[in-house]
Parts: C-alpha cells; structure tokens; sequence
C-alpha cells in the first residue's frame, strides 16, 4: 500500500511519530500558556522543570524503588513544590518590574538548573524502562503500534482536555480568566490573588514535569532533554498565540503531526518547518492564530 | 450616636509618585447613602480605590465597623464587608455573564440571592449565556452592580453608575440604589451628574484637589446650591 509513492508504514510510522512530538509540545506550551496568561510572565524554566520530571522518575525508580505509575503522581507534585518555591522566593518580586525581568530570571535559573543536573549526572542519559504493563507492540495491519506510544498520545491528549475543563468551565477556572483578564479587580473581591498566581506557576510547572514522566522511557533521561525540546515549544506558543489554550493545544498537535510529514516528504526541512510556519505565521498574524490581537 | 459604620480620616494616597489624596475625611452611618460630588480629577474615584486597597501607598486612618484597612490589601478589605463596582465597570470578557454574576465569593451570610437579583434587573436573566462584555452599556452597568450584592458586603462602593447612560436606564439604576438603601444596604456614591445624586442620597460631600471641601444634607441641597456651582464649575 503506498500513497503518493511513499510505503504506508513509513508514512504511519512519521505520523505517529508527530504526534507523539505534537503531545509533548501541547503539555509543555499549554503550562507554558497557563502560566503566562496570569503571571505575565514568559517561563524559560520550563525546559528544565520538564527534565527534572524525568530525572524525579528516575530518582524515585532507582533511590526508592517507585516504578513509573506512582512516579506519574509523585514526580509532578515534587517538581511542581519546587515550582512553588521558586515562585515564592524569586520570580514574584518580580511582578511589578517590566516583564524582560521574569524571562530573564527564569533564563538564568534553568541554565542553573540544567548545569546542576550536568554535573552530576553527566550529559550522555540513563536509560528508563517501559512499565510491563505498556511493552509490547500492537500490529495494525499497515504498521506495528509501540503501545507506550500510543499510551502517550492517549494521556498528553486527555490531560490537555482536563486542563481546558478545568479553565473553562469551573469556578476556579473563572476566576483564572477574570483575573488573567484584571487581577487587581478580583482580588478587590476578596480572592487572594498573589497565592493564586503561586499555585498557578506550581501547576503549569507540574504539567511540565508530568510530561518529563511521559517522556523518561521516550527519550534517555539527560540534562539537555529539555532544553533540545523548550526552543520548538516556544515557538509553537508563539504560533498558538501567547496565552491561549485552546491554542497551544491544537497548535502543539498540529505541528508535531506537520513536522512529521515533513520528514517523509521532505526530510531535509524537518528540522526547521516549524520556525518557517511562525515566521509566517508572524508576518500574517503577529498576535498568533488562537491570539487575541 | 453610635459609631459610624466608615469612618475616613486624614486619608491620603498616592499613584507611585503622584499625590492623589491629601488628607480626605469622611463617615458613613449604617443604612446611608452618600455621595462624592466635585468636578474631574477631584479625588472622587481615587477615595473609592483608596478605601478599597486599589491605590499604591495609603496613609492616614480607614475603620470599617471599628477595624483599620489603610495597611490592608484589598482582598482582605473585600473580605472584612466592603464591595466596589469599578467606573469602568470591570466586566469579564472571557467570562460569560453568569460567571460573572457568580465571580465574587461570598464574604458573608445575607448576600442577596441570584433570583432576587434577577428580579431587580430582568435583562441579566435573559442573557445569562452571553459573553460579559456583549452586553450593553446599561446591562452592563445592572450586571456590574448586581455581582456585588450576591457576596453579604453591607457597604457598597458605586463609582458613577450613571455615567454614559441614556436617562430611562439611569432612572433605573436610581431606582435600584434606593432599592437597595430599603434592603439596608450602606453605599457610597460616586458622582457627577447633580440630579441624579439629589435623587437617591442622603448627604453629600464635595471633594476639589484631594480633599473634601464641603459637606451637604441633602435636604439642604437647593438652598447651597450657588456655594456648590463655584466647587463643581458647571
């Protein structure tokens, strides 16, 4: 079976393989865009929370003899606490101070971070197995599934959905758009705005982690895992629109799913499809496709 | 008498550097209703955000019900009973109107109900499913007010709820304010537009360069109206 002369399982094997790439952009531009709407702050710390998940699994793997399941819970909220912290001690003196400030801050602290991990762990990657329960491949005829791949698309998918639900249609969702939209007004209702803005940078820090769990039994765990994956992932916000949900979800799917195309069809520009599609998209649409203007 | 239940004195505010209030002094008995009369930049609308925690440095003395708030942040100051409807009214956009109806939680016991609410203004039950924002000017202003009276505040603070509205709404919104002083509501007032103040309050101050200037019951009003025309410059 061939489509446009190219062998079925070399197409399906690229699609899946973008849409992989396109759940992990969709986890890491969504937090990314969580965080921006209400802290207004552009978190280039995201990379590196995104390897400390994978090393939290690792570290609960081969310290304490946590496997993978109770590392998809555990390794989120830790990383996420120390989001928190972060939040606490630094980035939030920096709220009242133009926004370069908090990129720049949270530049420097991932390099600190990712350097830290470097030294101490080297940059050639740890292995992390796949859990027993998702080994194996599933055969669907025109080409052999990973189930672990599957599993990934499934949870970075639904996770994404839960996330918007909760945005969009709880109370603390609403107070979340209100107070991206004038915080200074909600907290004049009475909502203590600043702890909101805390949890808000733990949980987008937490999703970020989530997906370094996802991703340990993917790609080695190393220090650099990260920082390979922020650069696409910011310019996927950038094509999104900053700060929009929807956005970063579908705009993160839809371009793991392009690149991957890319690579059956055009293999030389894979790596760069992505930045070509936002300069378009800038040009066309300086606010994003899901932005508003 | 007994304690007034707001008691401003000797506030003054500041934007970063610019001086906004320079010593303002004002009380509130519970169940009044009273208005900031003066011209624009008087000091009307930063009193309002003064008392409410919304300025940059306060200093001076806010007691709410005999607690002091000019060191508080204004979620606290929320929270202690005080609710503020912004000039600008400060509808969601990304919210829909009963989410906005439903945003501000409730501080205290004896809020008034969503129906009760409805039943003052119609027009927000037959679009409760639209965007905040794609409601007009008047419905707006009803959605802006009627918010606040869902969380058990006792004092409302009300800047310009007139402004920009055609005379049949603002006859409404009158209507409403004295509404609300019946259920035993206390509120503050601001205001630029003479008559409709004379229609609804109880006394009123006059405020000219960050301080207030004058002090008027209303009953008084029409024989102090020459003294009031040189504050207010009409």
């Amino acid at each position: 079976m061939d489509f446009f002369g190219i062998p079925a399982p070399l197409l399906f094997g690229q699609l899946l393989l973008g849409l992989i790439n396109g759940a992990f952009y969709a986890l890491l531009s969504l937090g990314l865009a969580v965080i921006f709407g209400m802290l207004n702050v552009i978190n280039f710390t995201h990379g590196a929370q995104f390897m400390m998940g994978a090393f939290a699994a690792w570290m609960l793997l081969n310290f304490f003899g946590i496997g993978y399941w109770g590392a998809l819970l555990l390794a989120p909220i830790i990383v996420g606490i120390t989001g928190i912290i972060l939040e606490r001690l630094m980035i939030a003196k920096l709220y009242k101070l133009d926004h370069l400030y908090g990129l720049l801050l949270t530049f420097g602290i991932g390099l600190i971070i990712e350097g830290l991990f470097r030294n101490e762990f080297g940059s050639s990657g740890m292995p992390y197995r796949i859990p027993a329960e998702l080994q194996g491949a599933w055969d669907l005829g025109f080409m052999f599934m990973p189930v672990y791949r599957g599993w990934v698309v499934v949870v970075a998918f639904f996770a994404c959905l839960a996330t918007w639900l909760v945005i969009e249609k709880t109370k603390i969702g609403s107070y979340l758009r209100a107070a991206t939209e004038n915080p200074a007004l909600v907290q004049a209702f009475g909502i203590n705005v600043p702890r909101m803005m805390t949890l808000t940078y733990g949980a987008g820090v937490a999703l970020a982690a989530f997906a370094g769990v996802l991703a340990a039994p993917i790609y080695s765990v190393n220090p650099q895992m990260g920082s390979n994956l922020i650069i696409i992932v910011f310019a996927v916000v950038v094509i999104g629109g900053m700060g929009s949900i929807l956005g970063s979800v579908l705009t993160g799917f839809g371009l793991g799913v392009i690149e991957g195309l890319t690579k059956v069809f055009y293999p030389e520009a894979s790596s760069t499809v992505i930045f070509v599609v936002m300069a378009i998209v800038l040009l066309a649409r300086p606010a994003g496709l899901f932005g508003r203007a | 008498m007994a304690e007034p239940m707001l008691s401003v004195k000797g506030l003054e505010a500041w934007y970063g550097e610019s001086h906004v209030l320079h010593g303002v002094d004002i009380h509130i008995n519970q169940g009044e209703v009273i208005t900031l009369l003066g011209r624009n930049g008087a000091g009307k609308t930063s009193t309002l955000r003064a008392i409410m925690g919304l300025t940059g440095r306060r200093s001076g003395s806010i007691k709410f019900n005999g607690t002091e708030l000019v060191a508080a942040r204004s979620d606290i100051i929320a929270r202690a009973g005080i609710a503020y409807c912004p000039e600008e009214r400060g509808i969601f956009a990304s919210l829909d109107v009963t989410e906005n109806l439903m945003l501000p939680p409730q501080i205290a016991p004896g809020g008034m109900s969503v129906e009760e609410i409805y039943t003052l203004f119609p027009n927000l039950k037959e679009r409760a499913r639209s965007q905040g924002t794609k409601l007009s000017g008047g419905e707006q202003q009803m959605l802006a007010i009627g918010r606040i009276l869902r969380t058990g505040a006792k004092l409302l603070l009300l800047d310009e709820p007139s402004e920009g509205l055609a005379p049949v709404i603002v006859q409404q919104i009158g209507v409403t304010i004295r509404e609300l002083k019946k259920r035993g509501f206390t509120v503050l007032l601001v205001e630029q537009n003479f008559r409709f103040a004379q229609t609804v309050a109880d006394r009123h101050y006059v405020m000219d360069h960050g301080v207030v200037v004058d002090h008027v019951a209303n009953h008084e009003l029409a024989a102090s109206m020459e003294r009031l025309h040189k504050y207010l410059g009409v």
